[in-house]
């Protein structure tokens, strides 16, 4: 399974120095001080540090699209989910923290988006870290206001008759956008549907497609 | 009081750059140091985006998405006294050599 | 024991126009507008707190509120059904009147 879903790595971010090669900037330099600092003081110990960083790398959208195969094809599942995302993630085995998670569904006439305009949550306890684009100011400024031009830049025309609905996590809620099965996916495998339910997806700025064979 | 600097709802901006970077070490460092001090109580969340959102509007748009984090991790910690500013200074001085003794040896 | 949520689902509010500086979690653009409140997501601690070294106490009632695009963008050119959801803290909420 992918885990690049949106297949875009193909450009590697010219603000991003080979960490390796080049000088330690001074905000590299800072990180590792404050690293060394807080170990030093047995604040946090180097195997809190090498466990959550583990932690981090092990979290991916493929966790993310697990849940939404599985709400596809399993009506009660869905119900749950949309109840509590974090149970129900549990129940496949995927922890997903304390921060409370929401599924938003997009259906027929509703196609929901998820932005922060305040900094950049998202539920990266289920789908890993956010991607820079998410982050940056183009987005977190537009999609409130403009939704349909920017689903348009990521490749998604809507029809009117759709309505666009856009959450902007404020708060303490992470969203999590549960996207509608595409047709043409009828007798699929959990693990067969999975494969299309990229990143993208649930954000709101993709729709999966059935495609592949 | 104006409208604040990171809070850009509905505000005009360009294109959405959809090239991606993949998450450098020391990225990933920045955000398991906050993960841990935010679990331990040592500091909170909002916490962290108060230290970003008080960075400025220059240093905002000039600096990367975890150069804001440990800017505003690192300020905190002295605000609270966890760390101190003499000894963050030399714990600095001692990553650059740690590094340049890394590269070089690497490229004998 | 918390006062009651104030309000109810399908309650119209209007988040209150409010400048202050220091950390908010209510986006600038809600400010001043009429929305629908869509569920009470529950009690929280309270960020203005949080973020200055407190403890969040008393937990706000936080709640999912519904606003039409076209009431938040006079210019908006997309679906009249457009809408926008964002969670507001209920002391930045206030009757609709």
């Amino acid at each position: 399974m992918s885990h690049d879903p949106a297949g875009s790595h193909d450009h590697p971010h010219p603000r991003q120095p080979d960490i390796e090669d080049g000088p330690l900037t001074h905000h590299m330099a800072l990180t590792e001080a404050v690293a060394a600092l807080l170990q030093k003081k047995g604040v946090i110990t180097g195997e809190e540090l090498r466990r959550t960083l583990e932690d981090i790398d092990s979290r991916s959208p493929a966790d993310g699209a697990r849940v939404v195969a599985r709400a596809w094809v399993d009506p009660a599942y869905r119900e749950r989910l949309l109840e509590d995302v974090n149970t129900a993630a549990a129940e496949l085995g995927i922890d997903t923290g304390n921060i409370p998670i929401r599924a938003v569904e997009s259906t027929d006439t509703v196609h929901q988006l998820v932005v922060c305009t305040l900094c950049s949550c998202y539920p990266r306890m289920l789908i890993g870290l956010p991607p820079d684009w998410y982050k940056a100011r183009a987005y977190r400024s537009r999609a409130v206001r403009e939704p349909r031009a920017v689903l348009r830049e990521f490749g998604l025309t809507l029809p009117d008759h759709v309505e666009v609905r856009v959450h902007d996590s404020t708060a303490d809620m992470r969203y999590l956008v549960l996207p509608r099965r595409p047709g043409g996916t009828q007798g699929w495998s959990e693990e067969r549907l999975a494969a299309i339910v990229t990143r993208d997806c649930m954000v709101g700025t993709a729709v999966p497609v059935a495609t592949g064979g | 009081m104006p409208r604040r600097h990171h809070d850009m709802g509905g505000l005009p901006a360009g294109p959405v750059a959809t090239d991606e970077h993949a998450h450098a070490p020391w990225e990933k460092k920045v955000d398991a140091i906050l993960r841990l001090l935010s679990g331990k109580g040592i500091m909170t969340v909002d916490e962290l985006r108060r230290g970003i959102e008080e960075i400025g509007p220059d240093a905002y748009d000039r600096l990367s998405y975890y150069e804001r984090w440990i800017t505003s991790i690192s300020n905190n910690l002295l605000e609270k006294r966890v760390i101190g500013v003499s000894e963050l200074g030399e714990a600095m001085q001692e990553a650059q050599i740690r590094h340049a003794q890394a590269v070089g040896s690497q490229s004998q | 024991m918390p006062d009651q949520p104030r309000f109810d689902p399908g309650s119209t509010v209007r988040v209150k126009s409010l400048t202050p500086p220091g950390h908010v979690r209510t986006p600038w653009f809600t400010r001043g507008k009429n929305g629908v409140v869509v569920q009470l997501l529950g009690t929280f601690g309270n960020p203005e707190d949080l973020a200055y070294g407190g403890n969040g106490e008393p937990r706000r009632p936080l709640y999912r509120v519904s606003f039409r695009q076209s009431a938040l963008w006079p210019d908006y050119d997309g679906a009249e059904t457009d809408t926008l959801v964002a969670d507001i803290y209920e002391h930045w909420l206030e009757p609709e009147g």
